[in-house]
């Protein structure tokens, strides 16, 4: 006989029956169970097999230190990999599989792997699989390892909430201190959030029978909840805190449910209350990993909570004064008990998958079930995350929180104080900031660390398999630090993170190099404190809300015209108007070229410059000289980074004396506006120039071909567009609304770029397809663009220029040579890689009329001896102005090439190509005026 | 002693309890003296003590490590290898790197676990496909095996992936490298270690150097928690803390320091077979031997010294993971740490001379020092030695600000509209 | 996430800001003959320092440059204060 429900007590429903499946089996258990303790009460013994050794294992713990029973959970359809038995709660038709385990936890197929333990010990694998190679073991060790299996399906809705909040004092847990402190500081006005991963309050109060002060356990909570939420404090029950960050930044994870993701709250907490309990420690004996093994404080949990008795004749080994109220409360509820002193001799756990009993020296206890207590570690992980350091306890035999960070408080057994009365009054003292001595603890421990040299197999991490033999073998090859003791052996990086395991681990080492345990230390403490779904970070930033595109004034225009939307340096925008790309791509150019084409250039980059010093600052920002440039007047320019290279290119306008408009490529406007900020505040009069961006304000339409000009004299602008000049601008109205109109050319044919007001767009977009339409205008697309521009040979940042490219090598060498005033990157335009005569420089490149189109980041490669790169196309089409295909290219010393033949290599093909100058159509210029 | 690590020596240290094995290196007792010191005990600095003894016989050398061997970013990093580079400059050193690696196991006696999976950027966008096809053409005309594969050629490879074409970050395909994967990160600290352990160098952990002996513009030695130490040469690997050694010596370098996070998944059963990284949503993941979905992202842009990471850079690595593989949000997240990279301006290393005589750089990995061990050790180890660059390294000397001739890996690409 | 506290603004999400820069850096006079080494340390050369650092920081969303005294090491923030010499409204004034 192992466990058993009881009749009475506990904190579950007994009035209802809810059914699962184990491994196949069929159980029942009641609302309030988990999992592990539904199994328990039905007198599962077996629920799970180790990593390595596929050794069974039974329960260790009743809450998150229980490293053994982890299971694959399915419920109507939906499944979650790896949860733990001990904090899963039941839900009626919930169907668990123990991990790692075939066909089930109780007859596992691969458990006759741990005939070969002595060949498997610690770091095996670094010392052999050398030969031939590793990747013939791999495969199959590979498929030996992992916990459970996750399948292919996502869960629907399984959509993590994300709130933000923030309180006065955040209380982690909601034990006696935890409720003590919260009502106290709530009671006080100060706004107070507590949590509790467990679903009901209360902490280990329900381990014992005692009264606390003076109330039955569940009483005295009742009324602690009520008067915290009298006084305005919130309490999040199945909610941990599982990591503190900087700032005093909490983050929670509330449990919604099986299969439902749990809410992320990211509170930021002026102060933090750790009152997280302490843990029971295991004992390190001889096969301390039967299944029938089980902490004290466990059992006591399991009955306390769930009900459950963990077995009927129980021997408890403790080292401790906290054992002897919950031996009472076993005793009461019907189990024999036998205890039994750890100094009598070295332990050995009898039996097989059934504990059979056990051995201490001389003397054998017949039991079912053996509780083991080695004393309480407090859980300090949360202490740690904000920084707080740990002080080593000699009295207690425990780390306990030291030198903490101001905001951060610890109370009750976190704090190593495992007394009930002195936690209340040290909790309520914390939450007050008043100060409090600590008494005199009632809490009395034997230090009862691993023995090296001992016999037999004694285990230190139950999950990994990491026993005492490791931690000697980690000794005797140098791995002492306790890291590189982790890292040899994998002690502690189990799913559950060395919660039972790091103590012993540390004081093994600690025992075998003959040092003090605070001499070895202890691993980092690292979030989260247990494992959280990665949904939880996930939130709503899923699918297009990643990112977000910028949407066009004109996207429904676009749409309805039959636009075929893609994504271009973060904007939507139309990348051709038809069903099919290469078609729709040839008509638009051709109809560009012959008629019009109408562009929405609404995202192109318009910021504005102004104030007194403005002409000297965009002078200064600029490669090219623009303090000579007139009102009314545009200039092309590049701007640089102070490394010489090009930042971005683009058109600058001088609106009046003291006010300059930049166009800035799209997905520059931040970037640019940032490094126009930067230099205006750092080295500049703030109060003498101001940088304003508009490019949310005004939409643009660009009008370009041969009727265009024809095109923008139909619409009512008051402004003259025959008078217009190339490189100028003007104002006029379109209706009621300002209108821009620039002179300038990104095609090579004459263009206007038309803003209004973005509420405008609409209106103008259809003014000027109304106008255009019978012209033979429409509507063209990014890639007939991009077609258009490089058969003039212009290029684009980032596109036809690479993180190498300064202005010089795209034939822009004047204001480097002449240019006096200083200006961003100047001196950076002078060095010896600026000055090289092999740079990448743009050219051209020809195939023969019928040939085809070269692919773009296909490499210019020198045909003799080894290949090298001297370069490679960064733009290519098939041209149906010219009705051939063109490229450019960033070419070493390619002005120099100009006439030759090239090779070119595109993955593991050869081409050729002669060089040639970028522009390859209307090199003298004439269709801009035409 | 055992000291030879084989099958055959485990199976018979395994019928007498293991206990027949030498310690993997010795903890030695400082010297008042080297021929050479190197500084930091990652797998830089031992590799640079290994390939000095090993190919230079230089044997009297000290690693001097301020905690335990392994314990900066040798021991945080996700584990990848690959030499996946544009520049030749880049494809040269790195590939090395990853032939070294090939035969590491064996030249060390000890399983460093490389796993040549394979390695895959995605790329999400025509444009993308175009850069990455000029990519994989310099790869390849560099010698590196590369390839562009399309859609169909990524699910063959992972196809768990989200394949949605309506996603934010759509696959459109991807460049990949077969010779790129994993290799266990503490087994090469600890392989290095014991090779040049065993050839005599001297390995001497909890000694933090907290000043550099300057003597007329040379180097003579240092002052450690463990007393002085000369030598009149000093390679430094020191990644993080490049600049903190540099203050010391009193020379400057074009590094910042920035926590790069990392993070580890619960194990699960075989899922994904390589390396899978996503430009878009800036993560990379690769799963362990253990189980454990091994990945990391970007970093966090403020400087720090501060070995752990923070919630903004968190939440855009893993939804960026469960975005890339949708099943995966239902996997829950053990453990995230953070290591300290050093940055350099152009995100390629610095090797040479540091400015003053006699000592020697090893910095400015960023993230991807983990891949480089064993180039970066024998580069370090042939200047240390001879006084000269090995050819392979000169690019990389700290002159190049000066020249110009930076090796920007990181702004080769880049489409503005 | 850390709060940065904006002179302007007050604190904020550490998603809004930017860093920006070392303090103290001149851009050198380019109009004059500068060595290729001044140039270099110039553009690339960094204090880097372990511990309390001063910064540039520029936060985004109001586009002011500022400068902030943290500790790189444990992240505390120790102060922070506009760049200007005078602010808007005391020119004003």
């Amino acid at each position: 006989m192992s466990g058993r429900r009881l009749s009475q007590g506990g904190l579950i429903d007994r009035s209802r029956l809810l059914r699962f499946r184990f491994d196949g089996r069929d159980f029942t258990g009641h609302p309030g169970d988990t999992l592990a303790s539904a199994l328990l009460a039905s007198g599962v013994r077996v629920m799970g097999r180790s990593f390595k050794y596929h050794r069974p294992r039974g329960l260790w713990g009743a809450w998150f230190d229980d490293p053994n029973a982890v299971f694959n959970v399915r419920l109507r359809g939906d499944e979650l990999p790896n949860c733990p038995a001990t904090t899963t709660a039941l839900v009626d038709g919930m169907q668990a599989r123990a991990v790692n385990a075939w066909p089930n936890a109780e007859n596992d197929l691969k458990g006759g792997l741990d005939l070969f333990h002595r060949w498997l010990g610690a770091g095996f694998y670094y010392k052999t699989f050398m030969w031939p190679d590793w990747h013939l073991f791999e495969p199959s060790i590979r498929k030996m390892a992992g916990l459970g299996a996750v399948d292919g399906k996502a869960i629907d809705g399984y959509v993590a909430d994300q709130l933000h909040d923030d309180c006065d004092l955040l209380v982690a847990g909601g034990g006696a201190a935890g409720l003590a402190a919260a009502r106290a500081a709530a009671e006080a006005g100060y706004s107070v959030v507590l949590a509790d991963d467990h679903p009901t309050l209360g902490g280990s109060l329900y381990q014992g029978d005692e009264p606390i002060e003076g109330e039955e356990p569940q009483a005295w909570v009742a009324a602690q909840v009520a008067a915290i939420r009298a006084a305005g404090g919130r309490i999040l029950t199945s909610t941990t805190v599982f990591g503190l960050y900087d700032h005093g930044l909490a983050a929670l994870a509330e449990d919604r449910g099986f299969a439902r993701a749990p809410r992320l709250w990211r509170l930021r907490a002026r102060r933090t209350l750790v009152a997280t309990g302490a843990m029971d420690r295991p004992i390190t004996f001889a096969d301390n990993d039967r299944p029938g093994v089980m902490s004290l404080q466990g059992a006591a949990e399991f009955l306390g909570r769930y009900g459950v008795l963990a077995g009927q004749r129980i021997a408890v080994l403790s080292n401790n004064s906290h054992s002897a109220p919950i031996v009472a409360r076993l005793r009461a509820a019907g189990a024999e008990v036998i205890e039994a002193d750890p100094a009598e001799g070295a332990p050995r756990a009898l039996g097989g998958k059934r504990l059979s009993g056990v051995q201490i020296g001389a003397r054998k206890i017949d039991c079912d079930t053996l509780l083991v207590s080695g004393g309480l570690t407090p859980t300090v992980h949360l202490w740690r995350h904000a920084g707080g350091k740990l002080d080593w306890s000699a009295e207690k035999a425990a780390f306990v929180p030291g030198a903490g960070p101001d905001h951060m408080l610890a109370a009750g057994a976190a704090n190593g104080t495992f007394d009930l009365d002195p936690a209340l009054a040290e909790a309520r003292a914390a939450a007050l900031g008043t100060p409090h001595a600590t008494g005199a603890s009632g809490y009395r421990v034997r230090p009862l660390w691993p023995q090296p040299g001992s016999k037999g197999r004694q285990w230190i991490d139950f999950q990994h398999d990491v026993t005492l033999k490791d931690v000697e073998l980690a000794a005797r090859e140098n791995y002492v630090s306790v890291e590189h003791l982790k890292r040899y052996t994998t002690l502690g990086m189990a799913a559950d993170q060395g919660k039972t395991a790091n103590m012993a681990g540390l004081a093994a080492m600690a025992a075998i190099q003959g040092r003090p345990i605070p001499e070895v230390g202890t691993t980092t403490f690292r979030p989260p404190f247990v494992p959280v779904p990665m949904e939880l970070y996930h939130g709503t930033r899923r699918g297009q809300a990643v990112n977000p595109l910028k949407r066009l004034e004109l996207e429904p225009q676009h749409r309805a015209a039959g636009a075929a939307m893609g994504e271009y340096g973060g904007w939507l925008r139309p990348a051709w108007y038809g069903p099919e790309d290469q078609s729709a791509i040839t008509a638009e150019v051709q109809a560009a070229r012959q008629a019009a084409g109408v562009f929405d250039g609404s995202p192109l980059g318009k910021i504005e410059v102004m104030g007194p010093d403005a002409a000297a600052f965009v002078n200064f920002i600029y490669y090219n000289t623009i303090a000579t440039l007139e009102p009314g007047h545009i200039r092309y320019g590049f701007m640089l980074r102070e490394n010489g290279l090009i930042f971005d290119d683009g058109v600058i306008a001088r609106l009046a004396e003291d006010r300059f408009l930049i166009s800035c490529s799209s997905s520059h406007v931040a970037g640019v506006e940032a490094m126009l900020e930067s230099w205006r505040q750092d080295g500049n009069d703030p109060d003498r120039i101001f940088v304003h961006d508009t490019t949310q304000h005004w939409a643009t339409i660009t009008v370009t071909g041969p009727q265009a000009r024809a095109i923008v004299a139909a619409l009512d602008t008051g402004a003259d567009p025959a008078t217009l000049a190339h490189m100028t601008l003007t104002e006029g109205r379109f209706g009621d609304s300002p209108l821009r109109i620039a002179r300038v050319s990104f095609t090579g044919d004459a263009s206007f770029e038309l803003s209004v007001p973005a509420s405008r767009a609409a209106d103008l977009w259809q003014a000027v397809l109304a106008a255009g339409t019978p012209l033979g205008a429409r509507p063209i697309g990014l890639e007939a663009m991009s077609v258009l521009r490089a058969e003039k040979g212009f290029i684009m940042v980032g596109k036809d220029t690479d993180g190498e490219t300064m202005p010089h090598d795209l034939g822009f060498d004047v204001p480097r040579r002449k240019k006096k005033a200083a200006f961003v990157g100047d001196r950076a335009l002078q060095t010896e890689a600026a000055n090289a005569a092999d740079r990448r420089q743009l050219v051209g490149l020809r195939v023969a009329d019928s040939g085809t189109v070269l692919p773009t980041g296909a490499h210019i490669v020198t045909g003799d001896g080894p290949q090298r790169s001297i370069g490679f196309v960064t733009s290519s089409y098939f041209s149906p102005t010219l009705d051939r295909p063109i490229a450019l290219a960033l070419l070493e010393s390619g002005q120099q090439r100009i006439g030759d033949r090239v090779q070119l290599r595109h993955l593991g093909q050869s081409l050729s190509a002669t060089v040639t100058a970028p522009c390859a159509l209307d090199p003298e210029g004439e269709r801009l005026n035409a | 002693m055992n000291k030879t690590y084989s099958a055959l020596n485990l199976f018979r240290e395994g019928l007498r309890g293991q206990r027949g094995w030498a310690p993997a290196w010795r903890s030695p007792k400082p010297k008042p003296a080297y021929d050479v010191i190197v500084i930091g005990g990652g797998g830089h600095g031992l590799a640079t003590a290994y390939y000095l003894a090993k190919v230079h016989g230089v044997r009297n050398v000290a690693v001097l490590e301020k905690g335990w061997i392994g314990g900066g970013n040798s021991g945080r990093n996700t584990t990848v290898v690959r030499s996946d580079y544009y520049y030749p400059e880049s494809a040269a050193l790195y590939d090395m790197s990853v032939r070294l690696y090939e035969g590491l196991s064996r030249e060390l006696n000890y399983n460093i676990m490389l796993s040549q999976r394979g390695m895959m950027i995605l790329a999400h966008s025509e444009a993308e496909m175009e850069i990455a096809a000029r990519q994989v053409n310099a790869m390849q005309i560099n010698g590196i095996d590369s390839q562009l594969l399309d859609t169909e050629g990524v699910r063959k490879l992972a196809p768990i992936l989200n394949f949605d074409r309506g996603a934010r970050y759509p696959i459109h395909g991807a460049m990949y490298q077969g010779r790129g994967g994993t290799a266990r990160h503490d087994a090469v600290v600890w392989g290095f270690a014991r090779g040049a352990d065993r050839l005599g160098v001297d390995i001497i952990q909890n000694c933090e150097v907290t000043d550099v002996i300057v003597e007329g513009g040379r180097v003579t030695g240092v002052a450690t928690t463990r007393g002085e130490i000369r030598a009149d040469r000093i390679g430094a690997a020191v990644a993080g803390h490049s600049s903190v050694l540099a203050h010391m010596a009193g020379y400057r370098l074009p590094i910042h320091s920035y926590a790069l996070q990392a993070f580890v998944s619960e194990p699960l059963k075989p899922v994904l077979d390589t390396v899978v990284l996503s430009p878009g949503h800036g993560t990379y993941v690769s799963q362990s031997d253990k189980g454990g979905l091994v990945f990391g992202g970007g970093l966090d842009r403020i400087p720090s010294y501060g070995q752990r990471g923070n919630l903004p850079v968190q939440e855009t690595v893993i939804g960026g993971l469960s975005e890339m593989v949708p099943m995966f949000s239902k996997v829950k997240l053990l453990r995230h740490w953070a290591g300290i990279v050093d940055v350099t301006p152009d995100s390629s290393p610095i090797i040479g001379p540091s400015g003053v005589e006699g000592l020697y750089l090893n910095c400015g990995w960023g993230t991807g020092g983990f891949k480089a061990i064993p180039v970066g050790g024998y580069m370090l180890a042939h200047i240390l030695a001879t006084g000269r660059h090995h050819d392979l390294s000169r690019p990389f000397d700290l002159s190049r600000f000066t020249r110009g001739r930076l090796i920007d890996e990181g702004a080769a690409s880049g489409i503005a509209h | 996430m850390q709060l940065f506290p904006c002179p302007f603004c007050g604190p904020r999400n550490e998603r809004e800001f930017h860093y920006v820069a070392e303090p103290g850096k001149t851009r050198p006079d380019t109009t004059g003959d500068i060595t290729a080494e001044d140039w270099a340390a110039y553009l690339y050369d960094t204090k880097n320092e372990k511990g309390p650092v001063r910064e540039v920081w520029m936060h985004l969303t109001c586009r002011e440059l500022f400068v902030m005294e943290r500790d790189s090491v444990t992240m505390d923030v120790l102060g922070s204060k506009t760049l200007r010499r005078t602010l808007p409204a005391e020119g004003a004034a």
